[in-house]
């Protein structure tokens, strides 16, 4: 494997950064490729997880940002919980989520970080999360209104689709936690 | 036995169906559910992709009811369990991240509260011996695929639910119930449920594997506790069927759905009729 590091004005690149939001020492990667053998995205992605590492390791940048594993990851953990020596590979993956989120990197294939955010909205509004506003709301800014439109009336005949919003949550608690979140730059809003 | 139950908002969409057999199910079984008033969303997948201490403090903040109604909680969403043991964890464990969290609940929190799957009360609190006598209706052989999926095991230092890479709990369960629980190679596999509306191809792709190897296997029907793999599973079908090009019909039963048909409880009162495949086989072969 061949891997291409674009050098960087600071040496390290975003290794301190994911270890720090990660909680995770990355220096304890020997490549044993664990990770990348359970990943089930593996094939699909430019860098399977290990790649990932050794690129931090090597001083990547915001380049590695834009790495397609970032949104393509189901978050199903394994990589974690095959690891020797404990490095938390999900948690690496959410820390590379969250810084690129903060610095605006653009959006990828399937745009989770719409859907993501289309629903932590409803949570904020509602205090719980709201599928049918959601999923609409996704639909008609992701472009893809058609897709499942078949489901829809079983759903709703057999109940699997709350029509109301949700009532009864405590509304002002979570409300308090987005705007903390928001405050300290976290994507609160 | 009192338990303090975080329902999750699936309980009142998707996955109205568990739900419900979650509550009938500890009703046969004498275990009392006190909802805890004013609970909110955990976060889900999408606020732990988003920001780490929003995570942890919207999970917290469910588990600092409990505390106060000085109760253990039950979770019956793999997901919410997941979310709520990683909060646990992370104020255990991470000393600025708990330092963010009760900042942004405004009170203190430790992580004390104990968070358990619906699925480990049976198993643990009740007892596999306790609850043979009282199923009424066994699945007489009826051979089951159980799906565990990633958010009751991973991390396994988070969960601590099974062995990760070869649980057992749900096997026990179907062998209590009078079932056949199928050794086959799927049950820890990712169904691909977060991608299910954002990169769907992802989801057909993943759980039509899982699918495929049930029914190799010579499942009648797959059993699962969590509502994402659920619905990846069961309301994708049509869409793994038409991409394999071949007919499944596998029913996908909530593992509370099951028991809830050994003890003897009416299929519409676990939710039975809002599955899309039907699962009329399974209720012939267990209702005689």
């Amino acid at each position: 494997m061949t891997i291409r590091v674009k050098k960087q004005k600071s040496k390290e690149g975003l290794l301190h950064a994911v270890e720090e939001k990660a909680g995770v020492n990355l220096a304890s990667c020997y490549q044993c490729k664990k990770c990348s053998t359970g990943c089930p995205v593996s094939g699909k992605v430019a860098s399977p997880p290990s790649e990932i590492i050794r690129r931090l390791q090597l001083g990547a940048g915001d380049e590695l940002l834009q790495t397609d594993l970032i949104w393509t990851c189901l978050s199903c953990e394994t990589c974690s919980a095959r690891c020797p020596n404990e490095i938390n590979f999900a948690a690496v993956i959410d820390a590379l989520r969250s810084l690129a989120l903060e610095k605006g990197v653009a959006r990828p294939e399937g745009n989770m970080p719409l859907f993501n955010r289309l629903f932590l909205e409803t949570v904020k509004d509602y205090g719980r999360s709201y599928d049918l506003k959601m999923i609409s709301l996704y639909k008609l800014r992701g472009g893809n209104f058609t897709a499942d439109m078949d489901k829809f009336p079983a759903m709703l005949k057999k109940g699997k689709m709350a029509v109301r919003p949700p009532s009864g949550a405590d509304k002002a608690k979570v409300k308090r936690i987005f705007n903390k979140a928001g405050k300290k730059g976290g994507s609160g809003k | 036995m009192r338990y303090a139950y975080y329902p999750g908002c699936s309980a009142h969409s998707t996955a109205r169906d568990m739900h419900q057999s979650c509550l009938a199910v500890a009703k046969k079984l004498g275990i009392e559910m006190e909802e805890l008033k004013g609970w909110t969303c955990c976060g889900a997948t999408a606020a732990h992709q988003t920001d780490r201490a929003l995570a942890a403090s919207l999970a917290a903040a469910n588990l600092v009811l409990a505390k106060e109604a000085g109760l253990d909680m039950v979770v019956n969403c793999a997901a919410c369990y997941n979310r709520s043991k990683a909060a646990n964890y992370e104020m255990i464990n991470s000393r600025s991240v708990r330092e963010e969290v009760e900042d942004m609940l405004g009170q203190p929190y430790d992580g004390s509260v104990a968070v358990r799957h619906f699925v480990e009360v049976i198993v643990k609190d009740i007892g596999l011996a306790k609850l043979r006598k009282k199923i009424t209706q066994p699945l007489r052989g009826l051979k089951v695929a159980c799906y565990y999926g990633c958010y009751l095991l991973r991390p396994p230092e988070v969960t601590g639910f099974d062995d990760p890479e070869n649980p057992s709990i749900l096997e026990d369960l179907v062998e209590a119930m009078g079932g056949e629980p199928l050794e086959w190679p799927g049950k820890v596999d990712c169904c691909g449920g977060s991608h299910n509306l954002t990169r769907t191809e992802l989801t057909v792709e993943r759980s039509g594997e899982i699918i495929e190897m049930a029914k190799a296997a010579g499942a009648d029907c797959l059993t699962v506790a969590c509502p994402m793999c659920q619905t990846s599973l069961d309301l994708r079908q049509r869409d793994i069927e038409k991409a394999a090009g071949k007919k499944y019909g596998l029913p996908v039963l909530y593992v509370t759905q099951l028991l809830g048909l050994c003890l003897g409880v009416p299929p519409k009162e676990l939710g039975l009729d809002r599955l899309m495949v039907t699962p009329e086989e399974i209720m012939k072969a267990i209702m005689i």
